[in-house]
């Protein structure tokens, strides 16, 4: 039989059996739609975590109290430790050949005042290289003063929302603002956007690192950022600040370094296997429909036994019955997942339209993958039927009855 | 040039054994029209279904134009089959879906003809059946004569050297009956080779030989 007419024979049943058609397109695009946009979300969500990740730029390191032991994993990224990394390790540290800059972190919740009205906001104690680490600009006056890291200065940098929440339409800059028990003067406005961490920038307050230890009244500090001067030497340094900080720390190796990289990598292997996790949840839709194909094509070859008969006593092998109904089913898979994959494409640009933060898109694998397996689902469980079909004996088929051939 | 020799079917049902065929034995000639009439029961039907190669007998040979087709596999009997031998069968038979046309045409495309090839052979066929109006029309929307002419249309269209037709008017009434049996004659008079199973013995008695049956053997 040629395959134009296995087609043009295959559309005529298709047709004729609208309904079953219909169900079985449905089912199958369902399954294919599952995949994808499940899949479509896992890497929205991915992609929207890395970069909030990103900031901080490959030249980083990123130097935690506490010594996590497990190697792999998320690293710690809370958590106090019996000896505290201080201001001194930082200025150690800045102090190494391959290190450009440090900036240390103290962070904490402080009621931020000015005239009556009052604010909860997060408070960042750290340096003037924290805004270049992080990459965070003003839109009015300055960023913080080249300090001593163990000098304190009553200044401070507001993000863009507290500043209208304190003080509307007014102008903050040289405005005293009270923080804790103190007042700081306001040197500059943070520029509008950017979360960082789960830090909302617009919504805090940067101080020198030593007027917060005063404010939080700690020692410690909640983790230091040093960024190296070229890429290469990332792993070198790192190795260098552990080794300082041990010998600080009487020989105890109690902090942990890690790169962004490294964290990327791991943040990305758990994003990862959530998306493959839900992707494999998706497919037992497919699974789904393909035990319905099977039901299915199993009906069509006990109505149509007759014809099947017919069909063999005109010159039809069963390997050419057995193929007409595989193709049925693989044709109705190839155009119900294509369809699938086409309305997928449709409801991500639309969602994308709407959410301008986090892009929806179907990773390739996804789109290959959900086709192929619909249509390998598809042949695998019309397999059965089909095969049926095929050793049907023609006498008996052609009165009604379905009874195999005996050879 | 058909031979059978001492062909012998036997269906099992439960534990009671059926000889349907018992020791037939048989020689028919290129372009012979041959009646096959007896009881029902007798393995008329049977011993067609052997002729057709649509089912084997259990011992015995059978030799199509010196061809043993006892011997074949599934796939060289199915091609045997479409080559040399058209069907007639009382209840039509033709494909609901698919038109008058593409009703002629299906053994054809089931041999993978190429299209054009088929065009002609099924113009041909239908002109030559009167079907040319037809062409178009789903089997429901014709009579059970026009059914069964575009039936014998299917079964002449690859051009067979044997045309078995179990109980062909069965279904029919007297006139189209006659129309239909005129039909096969006319074939059988350009030299194809003509079985009729029929339970009419006028009917039996226009073919140039007969065959009765009785319980599996011809008498
Ligand atoms: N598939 C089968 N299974 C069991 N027995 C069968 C089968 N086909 C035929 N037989 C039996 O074989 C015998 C011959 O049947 P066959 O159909 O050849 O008779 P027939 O002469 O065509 O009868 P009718 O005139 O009623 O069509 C009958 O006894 C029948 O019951
Ligand atoms: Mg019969």
């Amino acid at each position: 039989m040629l395959w134009s007419d296995i087609v043009s024979f295959i559309t005529q049943v298709l047709s004729r059996h609208r309904f079953r058609t219909i169900v079985l397109w449905v089912a199958i695009a369902i399954g294919v739609v599952a995949v994808n946009l499940l899949t479509a979300l896992g890497e929205g969500a991915k992609s929207f975590v890395l970069e909030e990740f990103n900031v901080l730029g490959r030249n980083t390191l990123i130097i935690l109290p506490g010594k996590k032991e497990t190697t792999g994993g998320m690293p710690p990224l809370t958590g106090e430790s019996p000896r505290p990394l201080t201001l001194e390790d930082a200025q150690f540290v800045s102090r190494l050949s391959g290190v450009k800059s440090v900036a240390p972190i103290v962070v904490g919740n402080l009621e931020a005042s000015y005239a009556g009205k009052i604010r909860e906001a997060l408070t960042i104690g750290s340096s003037r290289d924290f805004f270049i680490i992080r990459q965070l600009s003003v839109a009015q006056g300055n960023i913080l003063p080249e300090l001593d890291l163990d000098k304190g200065e009553a200044v401070c940098v507001i993000g863009n929302q507290l500043q209208k929440e304190l003080f509307g339409q007014q102008s903050s800059l040289g405005q005293r603002i009270r923080i804790g028990d103190t007042r700081f003067r306001v040197i500059g406005v943070l520029k509008k956007g950017g979360t960082s961490f789960g830090f909302d920038m617009d919504d805090v307050i940067i101080v020198p690192v030593a007027n917060a230890q005063s404010l939080f009244n700690v020692d410690g500090l909640f983790r230091l950022f040093a960024e190296v001067r070229v890429y290469q030497q990332l792993d070198t340094v790192k190795r260098a600040i552990v080794d300082l900080l041990t010998e600080r720390h009487e020989g105890e190796e109690d902090v942990t370094v890690i790169s962004q990289d490294a964290m990327l990598s791991s943040v990305q292997e758990i994003l990862d296997i959530l998306t493959i996790a839900v992707a494999g949840i998706a497919a037992i839709s497919m699974l789904v429909a393909g035990i319905l194909i099977m039901n299915m094509m199993m009906i069509t070859v006990s109505q149509r036994v007759k014809e099947i008969g017919l069909l063999k006593a005109m010159g039809a092998t069963s390997s050419t019955v057995r193929t007409l109904f595989l193709c049925e089913a693989g044709l109705i898979a190839i155009v119900s997942s294509l369809s699938g994959l086409l309305l997928s494409h449709v409801i991500t640009s639309i969602a994308n339209l709407y959410f301008t933060d986090l892009q929806f898109y179907p990773p390739w694998w996804a789109q290959v993958g959900s086709i192929v397996l619909a249509v390998v689902f598809a042949l695998l469980f019309s397999w059965l039927p089909a095969q049926r079909a095929s050793t049907l004996s023609p006498v008996e088929a052609l009165q009604g009855k379905q009874q195999k051939e005996t050879t | 040039m058909i031979e059978l020799k001492h062909l012998e079917k036997k269906f099992h049902i439960g534990d009671q054994v059926v000889h349907a065929l018992d020791d037939v034995s048989l020689r028919i000639e290129q372009g012979e029209y041959i009646a096959v009439m007896g009881p029902s029961g007798s393995g008329k039907s049977t011993l067609m279904n052997i002729l057709g190669l649509l089912d084997r007998a259990n011992s015995g040979d059978y030799l199509l134009d010196g061809i043993n087709a006892s011997a074949l596999g599934e796939a060289e009997r199915t091609r045997l089959r479409s080559d040399k031998i058209g069907f007639v069968f009382q209840s039509y038979h033709l494909v609901p879906r698919l038109t008058a046309r593409e009703n002629v045409e299906l053994p054809m495309m089931l041999s993978g003809i190429p299209v054009k090839q088929r065009k002609k052979a099924v113009d041909d066929v239908l002109d030559k059946l009167n079907l040319m109006d037809r062409a178009h029309h789903s089997p429901n929307q014709l009579s059970g004569g026009q059914r069964q002419r575009v039936a014998i249309g299917r079964a002449i269209v690859m051009k067979p050297s044997i045309l078995l037709a179990d109980e062909p008017t069965g279904n029919l009434d007297s006139k189209s009956g006659e129309e239909v049996t005129k039909l096969l004659e006319s074939l059988n008079d350009e030299g194809i080779t003509l079985m009729i199973v029929t339970h009419d013995p006028t009917l039996g008695a226009r073919a140039r030989r007969q065959l009765n049956m009785l319980d599996g053997r011809i008498v």
